[in-house]
């Protein structure tokens, strides 16, 4: 039995009924996601879609120039297949002054400037087109911290933070996403060749069975070399996990009053709705 | 035998956290619609007046269970036609803070029920911001004699057990349960487990179960509804649907009763002696090991 198998008509209704509730409660009717050609964004898209109608959905393609055709491509099937509203801007101009300004930005700045500069442009569609950011990270890359603070992990609220990139691709599959976007190597297309498992060192299907061991089940590291995972992967993973922490929470705040916010000041978001 | 028939309405709604004013109307909805259905007891979920991951806002929706509250007011006022379970906060006079179920019939408080346990692991709370129930007790209705508890309360087997022993015929589940471990199931693992445990009971001590469940979200938190009614046999007599607001109307024959425990005389052959030396045994003896 594969424990990361998922009822996916189940994960389906809870998904969409959260994405609804999260936002109409608040005033909202609509949703702002940005679509990258991947199946994150993909399924996020699908569900919005379903959640709000696909004409209080809006769709936003931001390639740079390097970014793959693919990627536009691939999107635009979703906007196709979905029929949600859409729209392309382009970052090459709102970055590339940057990088003059610093000939030797490595690739890992180059990365995070692009992902912040999207993160402006969907709040700011956000205010114009009066819907929420929808986000699209997922349980893989929010506990190994593959993600740009306040880049593209910047959203109002996020469906898919507890689904481990397999359970993704089952789910988009379900939901009718197209097999070349199911498919592909995850790639954060930030520079030419780049892919996640590349630059992660491993394969997202044996992170993702790690994680489950070491997340869900609260197996210790011993008990996943045990298991039949490599030492050295399980302690690279572990360690990943909690070095990322930090992207996990808001910032600490520095308690001086009987009365400090995270502390003892304790309200959800939803209060009051 | 006199035909002794009762119409319970399940009122599995949705809740506005902290605003027990939206809740009361959605209550007054709710007990509008079952009176036309002829229900004569309406169960509203844990906390139905007040949201459940109140934290911070515990304290500031309380009420308390009298003529004078002003929410109690309207909602005795309304058990003149229809008896009603509902959820709140109760603020005792020592300014104790509980998450409690009332029980409303004729104008009058028949019962009021402090949750017992707290869960306070996981993903829950509730220890941090509520005080501890101290008491489970079956009470009379004009329906007989019935038992409520919540939530977390029949999560641990003693108190439909103290039930059963005090003499409910029924016993009123309410909660506020979040949703959890989707797997390759149709059904959400916490779903399965209560309507297993739920059956189990009605099974064991050969009495209704009635569980009134909540739906909605709060942040991440989806609430499953999928609320239940089980016969003395351990049959599902009714479900309402998942993860939606539905009253859920369900005729119930009170003499199934006689019948099942003619049939299979559980209660009559319960050694509650032998439980009571037995547990003074186990609590005197190895107090050092076991708690």
């Amino acid at each position: 039995m594969n424990e990361l198998v998922i009822h996916t008509d189940l994960a389906r209704a809870i998904l969409t009924g959260f994405i609804r509730s999260e936002i109409t409660r608040v005033g909202y009717q609509r949703a702002v996601i940005g679509l990258s050609g991947g199946v994150d964004s993909a399924l996020s898209c699908y569900l919005a879609a379903e959640a709000l109608g696909p004409e209080n959905v809006l769709a936003v393609r931001m390639p740079y120039q390097s970014s793959s055709p693919d990627s536009l491509q691939h999107a635009q099937w979703v906007i196709d297949a979905l029929g949600v509203q859409s729209l392309t801007v382009p970052i090459t101009e709102m970055v590339d002054p940057l990088f003059e300004r610093f000939p030797t930005i490595s690739p890992t700045r180059r990365g995070n400037v692009m992902a912040r500069a999207r993160m402006i442009i969907l709040y700011d569609q956000s205010e114009e087109f009066q819907g929420l950011v929808v986000g699209t990270g997922n349980k893989t890359e929010i506990l190994l911290g593959y993600s740009t603070l306040f880049g593209d992990s910047a959203c109002a609220l996020n469906p898919l933070g507890d689904l481990y990139k397999t359970q993704v691709r089952q789910l988009a599959r379900a939901m009718g996403v197209a097999e070349a976007i199911v498919a592909k190597p995850p790639s954060a297309d930030l520079w030419v060749g780049q892919t996640d498992e590349g630059e992660l060192g491993f394969t997202y299907d044996d992170v993702d069975r790690l994680l489950y061991l070491l997340v869900d089940q609260r197996y210790s590291p011993e008990e996943c070399v045990e298991a039949g995972f490599a030492e050295k992967f399980v302690s690279v993973v572990a360690h990943k996990v909690k070095r990322n922490h930090f992207k996990r929470i808001m910032p600490p705040i520095a308690k001086l009053s009987n009365r400090t916010i995270g502390y003892d000041f304790l309200y959800l978001r939803d209060w009051g709705t | 035998m006199k035909t002794m028939k009762l119409k319970l309405g399940l009122a599995q709604i949705n809740t506005r956290l902290g605003d027990v004013q939206a809740n009361l109307e959605k209550h007054f909805d709710f007990i509008e619609q079952a009176r036309g259905q002829g229900a004569d007891l309406l169960i509203f979920p844990e906390l139905s007046l007040t949201g459940y991951v109140l934290q911070d806002l515990a304290t500031t929706v309380a009420h308390r269970p009298e003529p004078d509250d002003p929410v109690f007011a309207q909602l005795l006022k309304a058990s003149q036609e229809i008896d009603l379970v509902v959820g709140f906060v109760e603020e005792d006079r020592r300014r104790r803070f509980y998450i409690a179920a009332a029980y409303l019939a004729q104008g009058e408080v028949k019962h009021v029920h402090h949750k017992v346990y707290l869960p306070t692991y996981g993903l829950f709370d509730e220890g941090r911001f509520f005080a501890w129930g101290d008491s489970v007790q079956a009470f009379d209705t004009r329906f007989g004699r019935l038992g409520m508890l919540i939530c977390e309360d029949f999560w641990h087997a003693s108190p439909p057990y103290l039930l059963w022993l005090d003499g409910a015929e029924m016993l009123l589940f309410t909660s506020a349960s979040p949703g959890r471990g989707v797997n390759e199931q149709p059904q959400l693992e916490s779903a399965r487990w209560v309507e297993h445990i739920n059956r189990a009971y009605a099974s064991l001590f050969t009495t209704f179960v009635v569980h009134s469940n909540r739906v909605g979200y709060e942040d991440g938190l989806n609430f499953w509804g999928g609320s239940t009614v089980f016969d003395p046999n351990g049959e599902l007599l009714a479900k309402a649907p998942y993860q939606h607001e539905a009253l859920t109307v369900c005729e119930v024959d009170l003499n199934q009763l006689h019948r099942t425990r003619a049939r299979l005389p559980l209660l009559r052959d319960e050694r509650t002696t032998l439980v009571l030396r037995e547990m003074e045994r186990i609590m005197g003896n190895v107090r050092s090991t076991v708690r």
